[in-house]
């Protein structure tokens, strides 16, 4: 049973990118960039740039929005973009999210995608706006040498642009790259470029013409593990009761410089530093308070290394696979808790009931490439809707657990390239008679009432044939 | 108000007072309800200690099945072909297994699902051995009633729920055919009994299906089919012969063979092998008794009789034994099994099938085994044959022949200990009852005697009545009080051994090593589970693993790949070549391991952590075995005079062969204990014999946190240029 529900302003928004392009096309070369700083944060397998653009509109029309422009092997590992705006002058400055919806160009020079950011305010003519815009890049370091044994290092490369993929013109940048270690192989130079300790620095660079593009390669060490989550199953399941049951379902490899030949547990056990320096040891996973009933295991049983840490406001959960993940090893397994249902639980206004809980991975610094989450309704709820504040796939099911009939409704959402900042609330609407919350203690006593009966009747029937 | 409040109640306990007969009924009830519970959480010590798990090694092969049967339906698992097992031989699956504990397992976790319980069939799998041992309890109750009283009944069910000979084998995880094939054996029993006494059809067509049920799930059924024709036989010898006896074999003979001939792994042998020849052989004898009988019915002249019965007798022995000996000659007639002579001859193993005697549960039991397993029912089994004896009838006489040959096997083989344990709690369960009962029939009369004696008159008289009364009464009466306190204190001593050997002994998962740390916290060594999730994680799907014989199981279970020899060990020839393998230096060992396609070897090795039952100290059976077959390997090789050593003075042959370099890989470099040199064994307490392990066609490619199990990567063949 698959019904697809059609999330709340999916269609508002294809109508809005249309009308929008109409009206993009004439504003796009009377703005500029003034000033544009880059930072690349690689010290992490994904990688986050915090870009600070200067927009300034030289044109005579107000315009209320500003491209981003990105090379389409980027699009491919992009899992986010965020843009702030600082408003307020001086110290009482306050940070406001924009609105940034992907957009398509007809004449995009070299297949270049593009996101559109919505600005509060127009910006007029002669005025300009700072924007702060983050994004987060997910596979985008690549191994090299791609097969590692078991003492050598992780080295990755990591390819951009040394200038700023921009439909726009570009007054000055300047672009940082941080690496996680001093050790550089190598590095493309596009003068003027700086190499100090863990950062290079490239630029700054005077006037650029639009799409300019400079292709950089960084041969860099990057010991830290890159846990990918290949799939991850999280099944929410609503009990009236009082529990919210949750069972997450992982499957865990470690995306880096696969494992070559021999692997030693005396050089493991004995040169924790130097033998298997990217191996996957641990992992945090960041579960909501008041967290009860954990467990960790996998299809053989339990695994008994998992340590649990709660405190009012957080709990976390520290797992360690059954053994250390080398690049390309994986692990399954499954992190299973119940939560008091009154945290994430409420009513609406419109008598409705609904779910809050977030969206993405426990884990911290984890790359989901397919997530599914499941919300397993009780048994007679109707009507269900959900909201989530990104496009996902949704499609309906039906579960049967302890003592149903006729089976819970099962709201499935579905997202691809997903990483922890994305770790946003959504919501499942629907409605529920708390009558049917007595339909499974009734079926049961009346299940003993009837054996009872039964025996009784027995007790009492002469059955033999023979009088 | 008050005492027209009053008046109600009264009438109300009035109306609800029952009578004696309900009261006992009431009383027997709740006995037999508490002990179904309590069979039942006595055996949760593992699920409580460690988790819902399979445990030990043929379980994990009976899981797997299991899920393979609720997974593909049962006909599918009927013609199961396994490639994952024996490769590259393969194993027919559906035909080599007793199918019954997996299709019950199977039904159960349907019939819950049907039910809406969405259990997991792990769970089902785990609980299936505690549940029917609860049933099993019920079996004994209504066993001891028939064969004595319903006192006896309830004191057997008691007994058999904690005897720690048979929570060995059922506790919760413990997913092997004996869990559900001890309630086969003792309903077939109780149905078999049962049918004797009344001699009714039905029961003996229950207890064919009783059969039946047997036969499909445990090889012991052997022990039915001639134990059965046994005791028979004694019956016909003692002149116990009548119609119930003839009605209640013959039937369940019959039917009872027709049904397991349906078993697959049965089949024909049912009626071809040397096993199964003495139920046919009693059951013509019936017919020839029977036909004697009747011959004797017409026939007045008893002369003449005695000249038919010569003639007849003669010639059905002459008929017997020919076709017996044609039978053999041709081969059509199956000899006896290596397995069924080691039980008639303890030591016959020992000399000619080093496989079985290489498994520790088939060593003959031990004196202190015993008093472990069976504690006081050891001395009340004796006192119950007495009583038996004492009273004989065709259920005693078959319950003392049970409890005899059962506790000879259990000489035998420590295994059988389970075959025993129903006969002797129920023959304790007699001693025990009808020594209590004679006690409190004593204490009993007494007090009617002096309550009349009370009732007859005033004081004054009370006394002299009671100066009147038996001089030895009142001294009798203590010592009833003082045995009956006796009996008690034994049998609460009982209780509380059966418990404690069953949270020591028998609750742990042996995949799962639990030790007590530097500061007295538990330790927990999982590596078994981190070697197989490893293979099944990280490894190609179709590699095949060569380890021996005992890891077989598990690893296809747990680590889902390919073996090369497991626990079924029906293919001697194949472990024999694994044991050579393991016994011969590297370059010998790879170009079998080339023939065999072998990608990975795993081994276990218990000297970092202490863990004694590893592979080093099984590799003298590996010689054994694979020198059996292939004589190039010879045990004195190994051995310096003939003493089995692993330090520097250990043989050059076992320094170098693969087995001593694939534990001890590096190990020379591992400081173990403090104080100790590097490479220190902590399994054997010594200094290995050689730190310098270099090796040429294998590399390590994994081994555990505490070093139990090590995985080695067979390497390519070099490139010829």
């Amino acid at each position: 049973m698959e019904v697809p529900i059609r999330a709340t302003g999916l269609l508002g928004f294809t109508f809005f990118s249309l009308l929008f392009f109409v009206c993009t096309s004439s504003p796009l070369h009377s703005l500029f960039i003034s000033n544009a700083e880059r930072r690349i944060d690689a010290t992490s397998h994904i990688v986050k740039v915090y870009l600070t653009l200067k927009v300034e509109n030289a044109g005579s029309t107000p315009t209320s929005e500003v491209l981003l422009a990105f090379p389409p092997t980027q699009v491919d590992h992009l899992a986010t973009v965020e843009v702030l705006v600082t408003k307020g002058k001086r110290k009482k400055t306050t940070l406001v999210r924009l609105d940034v919806k992907p957009t398509e160009l007809p004449d995009a020079p070299d297949g270049a995608k593009y996101f559109t950011i919505f600005l509060a305010n127009p910006l007029n003519s002669g005025e300009s706006t700072t924007l702060e815009v983050l994004y987060l890049f997910t596979h985008s370091l690549e191994p090299f040498p791609a097969e590692i044994g078991q003492s050598e290092s992780q080295l990755v490369h990591y390819r951009d642009s040394a200038l700023i993929l921009s439909p726009y013109h570009i007054k000055q940048q300047t672009s940082f790259i941080k690496t996680p270690s001093r050790k550089v192989e190598s590095f493309t130079r596009v003068e003027p470029t700086n190499h100090a300790g863990t950062e290079i620095k490239y630029g700054p660079y005077e006037d650029r013409p639009p799409y300019s593009f400079s292709p950089i390669l960084i041969h860099f060490e990057n010991n830290s593990p890159f846990p990918v989550v290949e799939e991850l199953v999280r099944e929410v399941e609503i009990s009236h009761w009082g529990n919210l049951q949750v069972t997450e379902q992982y499957t865990l490899v470690h995306g880096g410089a696969r494992h070559k030949g021999v692997f030693s547990r005396v050089d493991f056990q004995s040169r924790p530093t130097l033998s298997g320096a990217s191996s996957l040891r641990h992992l945090l996973a960041r579960l909501p308070p008041r967290v009860h009933s954990v467990y960790y295991r996998d299809e053989i049983g339990n695994i008994s290394s998992s340590h649990l840490r709660t405190d009012s406001r957080k709990s976390e959960l520290e797992i360690e696979p059954r053994y250390p993940l080398f690049g390309g090893w994986k692990a399954t397994f499954v992190i299973g808790y119940g939560l008091p249902l009154q945290d994430f639980l409420f009513e609406s206004s419109d008598d409705r009931r609904y779910l809050n809980f977030t969206f993405g991975c426990p884990l911290l610094e984890t790359v989901v490439d397919k997530l599914t989450v499941k919300v397993v309704l009780p048994e007679g709820s109707k009507d269900p809707s959900a909201v989530v504040p990104f496009p996902v796939d949704q499609h309906l099911e039906t579960k049967y657990s302890y003592l149903d009939v006729v089976g819970r409704t099962v709201v499935v959402m579905e997202k691809k390239n997903l990483v922890p900042v994305q770790n946003s609330h959504f919501q499942v609407y629907y409605t529920f008679k708390p009558i049917f919350m007595l339909a499974e203690p009734l079926m049961l006593a009346s299940a003993f009432f009837l054996f009872f009966v039964a025996c009784v009747a027995y007790l009492h029937i002469d059955l033999s044939i023979r009088k | 108000m008050a005492a027209v409040a009053n008046m109600p109640v009264s009438d109300l306990l009035k109306s609800f007072k029952l009578k004696t007969k309900q009261q006992e009924l009431l009383i027997r009830v709740s006995i037999l309800c508490l002990v179904y519970i309590l069979a039942f959480i006595t055996r949760l010590f593992s699920v409580l200690r460690y988790e819902s798990m399979i445990h030990e090694f043929d379980p994990y092969f009976n899981y797997r099945t299991t899920l393979y049967l609720t997974q593909n339906g049962f006909y599918d698992f009927w013609n199961w072909f396994d490639y994952e097992s024996w490769y590259p031989l393969g194993r027919i699956v559906g035909g080599t297994l007793y199918p019954g504990l997996m299709v019950t397992a199977a039904l159960i976790y349907r019939i819950l699902h049907f039910l809406r319980f969405a259990v997991h069939i792990r769970e089902v799998c785990v609980l299936t051995a505690p549940f029917f041992a609860s049933n099993t309890t019920l079996v004994a109750y209504f066993f001891g009633k028939e064969i004595w009283d319903t006192g006896a009944g309830l004191v057997a069910a008691i007994l058999i729920a904690v005897c720690p000979g048979y929570i060995s084998r059922s506790v919760a995880g413990s997913y092997d055919n004996e869990g559900v094939a001890i309630f086969a054996l003792l309903f077939t029993f109780y149905l078999f009994v049962k049918a004797i006494n009344t001699g009714s059809l039905a029961w003996s067509l229950a207890s064919a299906f009783g059969y039946f049920y047997m036969v499909s799930a445990w090889g012991g059924y052997v022990f039915i089919i001639n134990l059965i024709p046994l005791y028979v036989l004694v019956l016909l010898i003692t002149g116990r012969y009548s119609m119930r006896l003839y009605v209640a074999y013959n039937c369940m003979y019959v039917l009872g063979m027709l049904l397991a001939m349906q078993i697959r792994f049965v089949g024909f042998q049912h009626v071809q092998s040397g096993e199964h020849m003495a139920a046919m052989g009693v059951f013509f004898l019936m017919q020839v008794f029977y036909f004697l009988d009747w011959v004797k019915h017409m026939l007045s002249d008893t002369k003449l009789f005695q000249a038919f019965l010569r003639i007849t007798v003669t010639c059905a022995v002459a008929v017997g034994s020919i076709a017996l000996g044609l039978g053999m000659l041709s081969g059509y007639i199956s000899p006896w099994t290596g397995r069924f002579y080691s039980l008639l001859d303890p030591t016959y193993a020992k000399d000619h099938i080093p496989i079985i005697a290489s498994v520790s549960e088939h060593q003959p039991t031990a004196w202190s085994s015993f008093m472990f397993d069976f504690h006081i029912l050891l001395f009340l089994f004796p006192a119950g044959l007495y009583f038996c004896f004492k009273r004989l009838s065709d259920a005693t006489i078959f319950i003392v022949m049970y409890g005899l040959t059962s506790m000879y096997f259990a000489g035998v083989m420590v295994r059988l200990i389970l075959v025993a344990t129903p006969a002797v709690c129920l023959i304790s369960a007699i001693a025990v009852s009808a020594t209590v009962k004679n006690l409190t029939v004593l204490l009993r009369s007494k007090n009617k005697g002096v309550q009349t004696g009370s009732t007859k008159g005033s004081s004054s008289s009370k006394a002299s009545s009671k100066a009147l009364l038996d001089q030895s009464q009142p001294f009798q009466k203590n010592g009833a009080i003082a045995l009956l306190f006796g009996a008690f204190y034994l049998l609460s001593k009982y209780a509380t051994h059966c418990t404690w050997v069953t949270s020591e002994a028998y609750s742990s998962p042996s995949i799962v090593l639990a030790a007590r740390g530097a500061h007295g916290s538990r330790v927990i060594f999982d590596d078994y589970r981190e070697a197989y999730f490893w293979l099944r994680q990280n490894t190609p799907p179709d590699a095949k693993v060569m380890s021996w014989w005992d890891y077989g199981y598990q690893i296809t279970a747990m680590g889902n790949r390919t073996v090369i020899v497991d626990n079924n060990t029906w293919n001697n020839t194949h472990i024999a070549t694994v044991g050579r393998a393991m016994s011969s230096y590297e370059d010998e060992a790879i170009e079998i391991m080339r023939s065999l396609d072998v990608d990975y070897v795993l081994v276990v090795f218990g000297g970092v952590t202490g863990y004694s039952s590893d592979d080093i100290n099984k590799f003298l059976w590996m010689v054994r075995i694979g020198g059996g077959v292939f004589p190039v390997i010879k045990e004195p090789d190994y051995l310096v005079n003939g003493e089995y050593r692993v330090d520097k003075g250990a043989a050059p042959k076992m320094l170098n062969c693969l087995m001593y370099k694939l534990c001890y890989y590096r190990f020379g470099e591992m400081l173990t204990e403090y104080g100790k040199p590097p490479g220190y064994d902590r399994a054997r307490g010594v200094e290995i014999g050689n730190k310098d392990i270099k090796l040429e066609h294998l590399e390590e490619a994994f081994t555990t946190s505490n070093w139990i199990v090590r995985i080695y990567k067979v390497k390519p063949p070099n490139n010829r240029w």
